[in-house]
């Protein structure tokens, strides 16, 4: 995170689906019973939000739980029926036609779960399509389709058509046709559901090394809770459409704020998601010994060192500086489980 | 709320027994005719709707007080305006651009690489194959003005398709206002359609371009809408995203992503413009529909099999091309340069250019002369004399005993039930299959006829079409059975179901004019052969569709076979039967219209009279009776058999 500005913000975003719904008077306090007595349903709930520049939020839930509508809303692709959505201070709710239009071509980039390529076209014809849209000239734009298809390692099948590709590699054209007009803000609604595992985790990879490269504020859905930790900055945990919990993957694993939201953390291997600086205790003066460990490492990666370690409080070091004391107790605890 | 639900309201009609008791009261009706008061056996004169003098007075209002002649002759003129340019380039009408006619080798290799291109070395041997034909038998002339038709008319039909598709898909109220015309339109008999444009337009190729475009927009307009719904939201999505206006939205996404349904449309509209285009020789349009019309009429068999086999060859190879390039796939193709990238066109351009030299060296490359082709009419004409005399004792048996046991006795029966009775069991049923609404329903489609005051032609027109579907239901289903016995024979089966249902239905006159003659068994024999198409099909599909699992267990519950047909299959068929049994009555009602000119006595007699009279407001009536007869049974079988499908919680169609 290189500043702190906030980019998208949700004020109290409803979206009912239903006859009229934007006569209802909706407040916190509604209910998905007092909607459905009006024969209403809410698909989000309620939703207040900020995401940070150069952050990766990931919406997570279970199908049914509003991510995907969330998602459209914050694109747009939905109007909200209550409440405001905020992409660099304009409240997208107000832009015209035109003015929409000019933000997707300019700023919005997104990935479909199903991919939504256009049939009739070639690979490089899906990822010219929006420049296209926008009138760039045809030199350029099928040049910058060619590098788009180059960087998601996609070169040599610029001239196939989507059915001649495999999922994984159609998922491909898909987040270079949506990086391909440079948008500062890039919505992906579960790209990597409709693949098998092992090219989920190869395409997972792949997304982490373009996202480093192109310092982007995301918006990810996905319902995998094992993806989701992988990839987030911060995720937001929703239910029946409201959102449980945003937080850090470490605080909603640590600190889970509902039921709902510890029910699903309980399979959870902790180990992989905790860092040893969310066990330590301040030095507080005490004399530090012997070799400290890296701060920022899972307690799963330090496993073994913990283990063959004999002191009670092991430094832990953050650049070059002690971090703080961590108790090998609590990390064995949270390793082999308490003693019984 | 729920409480509320499941309490039983004070006072509810059992649909069941207000069904018998409106039966029984029909029962009575027909028991006691004879003491029935005039008027309740048929319709006095007095109450007579003069339904015609009101639309020859819409009519005459539209063409004299609107100034709509005006705007149907800028239209006209402007498919004239085409119709002159094909017509020079398919058979060298002198008429502007004056460069035609092209060579029948270059026409007939322009279809095989068609062919080629969109189905490979089969259908590219099958279009080039029936050029040939139609070349060397000496019917190219009549060809060509007939393909110089639908040539024009088709892409006609396809623009207005696609832009009341796009209407009806884009405003609801536009769609509510089409979907009723439509399913009047699709079930109203050709003729209806020629009566009014012989009286706006006249007689001639011209009036035959423009009464196909009408009669074929309405698969179209379906289509369009079908497959404008189905695009999936996410490619819309995706669309949006990319930053499209409404208009880049609409053009480059959603009708490409519609490709599939839109071309499907395109092969419906050309398949119903043939069949249009041959039975507008009935209004002077010229080319084979005029020549078998000729020659039938003076019972030339051997020609008119020859015009037959063509018009059935064209009908295959429009299809299968039409169906083939619907479901095409875009390749992508590899290639340096601009030939090999474009070899077909290349191939294409060369052998077009081969034709044309070899039209010059001989004229026989360029036009066949009638007393140059090839025709076999002669031997057939033995083999088919040789045939029929040889099952001439088999057929005069057949055509007795069914005009004397069965034919005769049922249509008195039909002409002799009051016309109050069979009101009243309509509604009766109605109210049995889908309540009050149902049987309000029936009456609105009954009740104009009976008012038209051409009762007793409809009643002959339904007696012909129930003796006809009932035989056809004698031979389709266990056809049907035949051909469901594994996969390869059903697949068979379909396929000549298939190839049976893009015939002109013009074509199934010949064999049976052949056997029977012109008489009422030759009518009743046509429509059955043509309506027991859809029957075999529905048979196999419905019995194909069965959950394997369902049929499993059934076996394992140790069903014989006959046990599994009986108990298993066949309830869970007869939706799907019944759905094609619908599909039957609509061929068979077109039949009947259309065999009107072999001699019947029904609404398709009058309707040709109207047709040769030009009274617009007869005709439209007699084809509104018909519409609403198929309307009629339409309503009720696919009533009675969604009904059956919800309650076996099935999904088929």
């Amino acid at each position: 995170m290189t500043t702190n500005d906030v980019v998208i913000s949700c004020k109290h975003v409803w979206k009912v689906f239903g006859d009229r719904p934007e006569r209802l008077n909706l407040t916190p306090a509604t209910t998905l019973d007092d909607l459905r007595a009006t024969n209403h349903i809410a698909a989000v709930r309620d939703v207040s939000l900020e995401i940070l520049r150069g952050e990766m939020l990931v919406v997570m839930g279970l199908s049914g739980s509003g991510k995907s509508t969330l998602v459209r809303c914050l694109a747009r692709l939905l109007d909200v029926t209550s409440g405001a959505v905020e992409v660099e201070g304009r409240d997208i709710g107000k832009l015209s036609e035109p003015e929409l239009i000019e933000l997707r071509r300019k700023k919005m980039g997104m990935v479909f779960q199903s991919f939504g390529l256009l049939p009739h076209r070639t690979a490089l014809e899906n990822v010219a399509f929006p420049l296209e849209m926008r009138g760039q000239d045809r030199a350029s734009r099928i040049a910058r389709a060619r590098d788009m298809l180059a960087l998601v390692g996609l070169k040599g099948r610029e001239g196939y058509f989507p059915r001649e590709l495999s999922g994984g590699q159609q998922q491909r054209v898909g987040i270079a046709r949506s990086l391909a007009v440079e948008p500062d803000i890039w919505f992906l609604d579960e790209p990597f559901s409709a693949l098998d595992p092992l090219i989920r985790r190869e395409m997972q990879d792949e997304f982490l090394r373009l996202k480093g490269m192109l310092a982007k504020t995301v918006v990810f859905i996905t319902h995998d809770f094992d993806e989701a930790l992988r990839l987030a900055d911060r995720i937001a945990i929703m239910k029946d459409g409201a959102v449980e919990q945003i937080d850090t993957p470490e605080r909603i694993v640590m600190a889970p704020a509902t039921p709902y939201v510890a029910k699903f953390t309980e399979a959870i291997d902790r180990t992989r998601v905790v860092h040893a600086l969310a066990l330590a205790q301040p030095v507080e003066g005490r004399v530090i010994e012997g070799e400290p460990l890296p701060a920022n490492e899972t307690l799963h990666a330090l496993a073994r060192r913990i283990v063959g370690d004999s002191r009670p409080l092991i430094p832990l070091v953050h650049k070059g500086q002690i971090a703080g004391l961590l108790d090998r107790k609590a990390a064995l605890d949270l390793l082999l489980g308490p003693v019984a | 709320m729920m409480t509320a639900a499941l309490g039983k309201p004070p006072f509810q009609l059992d649909q069941r027994r207000v069904a018998q008791a409106i039966l029984l009261a029909a029962l009575v009706l027909v028991a006691f005719r004879g003491a029935l008061p005039a008027g309740l056996v048929r319709l006095p004169e007095a109450m007579v709707v003069p339904f015609a003098d009101w639309i020859n007075a819409a009519f005459a209002f539209a063409q004299d007080d609107l100034g709509l002649m005006s705007l149907t002759r800028a239209f006209s003129d402007a498919v004239e305006l085409c119709l002159d340019v094909t017509a020079n380039l398919l058979y060298g009408k002198s008429r502007w651009p004056n460069v035609g006619p092209i060579p029948w080798v270059v026409i007939a290799a322009t279809a095989g690489m068609a062919g080629y291109a969109l189905g490979g070395l089969r259908l590219a041997l099958l279009a080039a194959g029936t050029f040939v034909w139609i070349a060397v038998m000496g019917q190219w002339k009549w060809a060509m003005e007939t393909l110089s038709v639908i040539v024009v008319s088709v892409p006609f039909s396809v623009i207005f398709g696609l832009l009341m598709g796009v209407l009806a898909w884009r405003y609801r109220l536009a769609e509510r206002i089409l979907n009723p015309i439509l399913n009047i339109a699709q079930s109203l008999p050709h003729f209806a359609y020629m009566i009014p444009v012989v009286v706006f337009i006249g007689v001639g190729p011209k009036a035959g371009a423009i009464v196909t475009i009408i009669f074929s927009v309405p698969p179209m307009i379906r289509m369009s809408l079908l497959g404008l719904r189905a695009v999936s939201p996410e490619i819309i999505e995706s669309g949006k995203m990319s930053g499209t206006t409404r208009w880049q939205l609409m053009t480059r996404v959603r009708l490409p992503a519609a490709r599939t349904e839109i071309l499907i449309g395109v092969n419906q509209v050309i398949m119903q413009s043939l069949a249009m285009v041959v039975l507008a020789s009935f209004i002077g349009m010229p080319g084979l529909g005029q020549k078998l019309l000729q020659l039938l009429q003076a019972l030339k068999i051997g020609l008119s099999v020859e015009i037959g086999i063509t018009i059935v060859l064209l009908a295959i190879v429009l299809d299968r091309m039409s169906k083939a390039w619907a479901m095409k796939q875009p390749e992508h193709v590899e290639g340096e340069t601009w030939v090999q990238r474009h070899r077909l066109l290349t191939i294409w351009l060369g052998l077009v250019a081969l034709g044309f030299l070899a039209a010059w060296a001989h004229p026989y490359f360029a036009e066949v002369e009638r007393k140059q082709a090839l025709s076999m009419a002669g031997p057939i004409d033995v083999v088919v004399g040789g045939f029929i005399d040889l099952v001439d004792p088999v057929t005069d048996w057949l055509r007795w005993f069914l005009i004397t046991w069965v034919l005769i006795p049922l249509r008195d029966a039909f002409l002799w039930l009051p016309t109050s009775a069979v009101v009243l069991a309509l509604a009766g049923i109605g109210w049995r299959i889908g309540g009050w609404r149902s049987a309000l329903v029936c009456l609105a489609f009954v009740l104009p006829i009976a008012l038209s005051g051409w009762w007793d032609r409809a009643m002959i027109t339904a007696y012909t079409v129930f003796v006809s579907v009932t035989l056809a239901l004698l031979i389709g289903v266990p056809l049907g059975l035949m051909g469901a016995a594994n996969e390869t024979r059903a697949r068979r089966f379909l396929l000549v179901c298939d190839t049976a249902q893009t015939f002109p239905s013009f074509i199934y006159l010949i064999p049976v004019i052949m056997l029977f003659g012109v008489n009422d068994v030759a009518v009743v024999a046509a429509v059955t052969v043509f309506a027991t198409v859809p029957i075999v099909r529905y048979t196999i599909e419905g019995l194909r569709n069965i959950p394997p699992e369902i049929v499993e267990s059934a076996q394992m519950s140790g069903a014989s076979p006959g046990q599994l047909l009986r108990h298993v299959k066949l309830p869970l068929a007869v939706p799907t039967l019944v759905v094609g049994a619908n599909q039957s009555i609509m061929f068979a009602l077109f039949m009947v219209i259309i065999a009107a000119f072999i001699g019947t006595q029904d609404l398709g007699q009058e309707m040709q009279r109207a047709l040769s009279s030009t009274d617009v407001g007869k005709g439209l009536v007699l084809g509104f009776a018909v519409a609403f007869m198929g309307l009629l049974a339409d309503h009720l079988l696919l009533r009675w058999a969604r009904s059956r499908n919800a309650s076996l919680g099935s999904s088929q169609s």
